[in-house]
């Protein structure tokens, strides 16, 4: 039954709960911003998490992983949306690895896999080179000469570009510059000779990077997948990685709203807790009602992964769209409800409202999704 | 499991047998047989195919079987429903006797009224009608006034219930009266069964703005009603009423997609009345909204699945409680959308200058605003969410 937990998916939603209440509650991301931290993670908590296998639950047996499936993943990731721990578990366990997961020669897994399970290596995507999501719109280009390819270019939003050891190039070698066809996945160190990161710092805190590429010469044996035929490898990762970020952002929706719903049973105005009025109530059971669709979704959209690869295109897009929908009304709500306490940078609400705003741009807004599922119907 | 394999196996080999073939065809609304004493068979296979049904007890698949039901578990009962879905099985029979007040007397009426009362709705002979609301008692149910006064041997009955639903073609109607007018609204109220024909009882359809008049206005005039007909204790009515009220919305989310209408799907229209371009919907708008309505209905029906699934898990789940809520807003928004879509093509009312299913897609338009209204309106599920799944105070 995929839409409701199992028991061992149900004893991980609780482990990471306490796990991440005690280790990385939001005040963990506060003093990791309000100290300017180099790293903007802590390699502790991250040791801690890989120790727990968080890093190789989607990973294959063969390969040092866990194989419990998106479903599992699932439940850690949005608990980790609750607490806005910021750690790699997205940008290298999920979205790097799967990238070599569907794309890497059998080398490529067997050196990098148990590395990433391992806690040893960190990967990030090096995609977006505009200020939306258009994964075909790809002008960095890879110029094959012989053995080695050169790659030349600057990619922006780059999650924990700043931080990973090697990062996953998305470059043309083939095409025009809006084509699917010719595009290549090339891994490269984030410290080669050429690579010039550079650290954005972001209304959520936590970790993205500007990064150029010139005249950067790797191995042709870096290329993950055949090359000119990245798109084929890249899409299903994006959807995986768009599926994941809906997780994190149940989380983050979750967490805002019950701790709005706390705040209605406690504030008292006119006399009376504000959560008595019906103004209130019901903007708060429409949110309830949404939410319980997106449960829904993010479920399908989790087994989809696992079981139905076929139809993930469709689901994934269904359930980022529904998930930008539901952070974006109730992260508002959350601050309007908490009225003036709610604009304060003393209330961890205005953490959840920016985490939101960047987990929806984050693979795609609802714009490119709609547009995206409406050509899927044919329409 | 082996065994739900078995039955699923035998089911699909007597419905092959049994279902006359005109039975497996989509079906329009005057397809439909809803029993009682005068109800008329729409086609001789409806009768063989209801008829074969009964005496299977698959009318009511999962009641007793000592009171005319089938027996099934409800894993059988949803095989049997997935395979009658599969060659698309016609319903044999329609009617709130078995959706509503049929669980009801199973679950709080006494050993002779179930002797009584299920065999006759599994049987199809008696057509039940549902008397809750009046004309001062809407959203407000508490407050009715058809009141119940205790004579001895018998009830007698006064006032009057709106919104019964095809009253003028029913047998009996359960109704929520006002037994004690002295204690809190809820406390006073009992659960009673009456006999249509019963001098006194009378009724009256009420023109809607969809053309129709399916519910009607039902007065009691003197009416004495025999003690044994009170299901539950006296001035309990209101627990009673409230565990029908669960079946009445699970049903209201449901009926969208069991429509018998010749009724558009957005998508299909948009095909036969809009200009595509590249591929693509010319109109962004409509295109637009087209696409909010297909995803937000991929989630209710999924959030359908989603009920069942924790059913059968044993998990109780606050989805089942905002089904009624998200279900019959977007069957208005559906509505909307599909008049959108057609232009003036969706505002035919009849007439042969439009199709049928033009017609009564728009018929279906006016009819859509009662779904978020009756049943409970979306502001009381509203209410509803808030106090039972937020827990919010009351004020």
């Amino acid at each position: 039954m995929a839409l409701v937990l199992t028991e061992e998916q149900r004893l991980l939603k609780d482990t990471a709960k306490d796990f991440l209440e005690s280790n990385a509650p939001v005040a963990a991301l506060r003093k990791l911003r309000d100290e300017k931290d180099p790293l903007g993670y802590s390699p502790e908590l991250w040791q801690q998490m890989v120790e727990m296998g968080w890093a190789s639950i989607i990973l294959p047996e063969a390969y040092g992983g866990l194989e419990f499936g998106f479903q599992g993943l699932g439940v850690v990731l949005e608990e980790s949306g609750r607490s806005l721990a910021a750690s790699p578990l997205f940008a290298s366990a999920v979205v790097g690895a799967s990238a070599i997961i569907l794309g890497g020669s059998e080398e490529q897994k067997q050196t990098l896999l148990p590395a990433v399970a391992g806690g040893e290596l960190t990967l990030a995507l090096a995609l977006e080179e505009s200020n939306h999501h258009r994964p075909t719109h790809i002008s960095t280009t890879a110029q094959v000469q012989g053995d080695t390819v050169v790659l030349n270019g600057t990619k922006r939003f780059v999650l924990d570009g700043h931080s990973a050891d090697k990062l996953i190039v998305v470059a043309r070698s083939s095409g025009a510059e809006r084509d699917s066809e010719g595009l290549t996945l090339i891994l490269v160190d984030r410290t080669a000779a050429g690579v010039n990161c550079q650290r954005t710092i972001l209304m959520d805190s936590r970790n993205a990077a500007d990064i150029e590429f010139e005249n950067v010469s790797v191995p042709a044996s870096n290329i993950i997948g055949e090359i000119s035929q990245g798109w084929a490898v890249l899409e299903p990762v994006l959807d995986r990685g768009r599926v994941a970020i809906a997780a994190e952002m149940m989380g983050v929706a979750l967490e805002a709203f019950e701790r709005t719903m706390e705040y209605l049973k406690e504030r008292e105005q006119f006399g009376a807790v504000i959560g008595s009025f019906q103004a209130l109530q019901h903007r708060a059971a429409h949110m309830q009602s949404e939410i319980e669709l997106c449960r829904s979704v993010l479920l399908q959209a989790l087994s989809t992964v696992d079981d139905a690869p076929q139809d993930l295109p469709q689901l994934a897009s269904l359930a980022k769209t529904k998930l930008n929908e539901l952070v974006k009304l109730v992260t508002n709500e959350a601050v309007q409800m908490h009225g003036g306490i709610g604009v304060t940078d003393e209330l961890d609400i205005g953490f959840f409202l920016k985490r939101g705003r960047v987990a929806m741009q984050i693979f795609g807004d609802a714009g490119f999704h709609k547009d995206r599922y409406a050509t899927l119907c044919g329409y | 499991m082996e065994d739900l394999e078995q039955f699923r196996l035998e089911t699909r080999e007597w419905l092959e047998a049994n279902c006359p073939e005109s039975q497996r065809q989509p079906m329009q609304r005057e397809d439909q047989y809803w029993g009682g004493r005068r109800g008329k068979f729409p086609s001789e296979d409806a009768k063989i195919w209801f008829e074969r049904m009964r005496d299977k007890g698959w009318t009511t698949p999962e009641w007793p079987t000592q009171y005319g039901g089938g027996g099934l578990t409800p894993q059988q009962g949803r095989v049997l429903k997935e395979e009658m879905k599969r060659i698309n099985a016609r319903t044999p029979i329609y009617g709130i006797g078995i959706w509503m007040l049929g669980p009801a007397v199973l679950e709080y009426g006494n050993e002779e009224q179930k002797q009584k009362h299920i065999r006759a709705i599994s049987n199809g002979e008696i057509r039940w009608a549902q008397g809750y609301s009046e004309p001062g008692a809407g959203s407000d149910l508490a407050s009715l006034q058809c009141k119940a006064e205790d004579k001895g041997d018998h009830f007698l009955v006064n006032g009057s219930k709106i919104w019964t639903t095809a009253a003028d073609k029913c047998d009996w109607i359960f109704c929520l009266v006002r037994t004690d007018p002295n204690v809190k609204k809820q406390e006073g109220i009992s659960f009673l069964l009456i006999d249509m024909d019963d001098p006194g009882v009378s009724t009256s359809p009420i023109p809607l703005i969809s053309g129709e008049s399916e519910f009607c206005q039902t007065f009691f005039d003197n009416v004495k009603v025999p003690k044994e007909n009170l299901i539950g204790e006296l001035n309990k009515g209101w627990s009673v009423a409230k565990a029908l009220l669960v079946h009445e919305r699970k049903l209201m989310a449901e009926m969208g997609s069991d429509s018998p209408r010749r009724v558009l799907v957005p998508n299909t229209a948009a095909r036969e009345y809009l200009e595509f371009e590249d591929g693509k919907i010319a109109d962004p708008r409509l295109r637009s909204d087209l696409v909010d309505y297909d995803m937000q209905m991929q989630a209710v029906a999924l959030t359908h699945f989603r009920t069942f699934e924790e059913k059968a898990a044993g998990i109780r789940s606050a989805a089942a409680l905002v089904m009624k809520y998200v279900g019959t807003e977007a069957e208005k928004t559906k509505s909307e959308l599909l008049l959108a879509i057609m232009g003036s093509r969706g505002l035919g009312w009849e007439g042969d200058a439009f199709t049928d299913q033009e017609i009564d897609t728009a018929r279906l338009w006016a009819m859509s605003k009662a779904m978020t209204i009756a049943g409970g309106s979306t502001e009381i599920q509203l209410n509803l969410i808030a106090k039972n799944v937020l827990k919010l105070p009351q004020s």
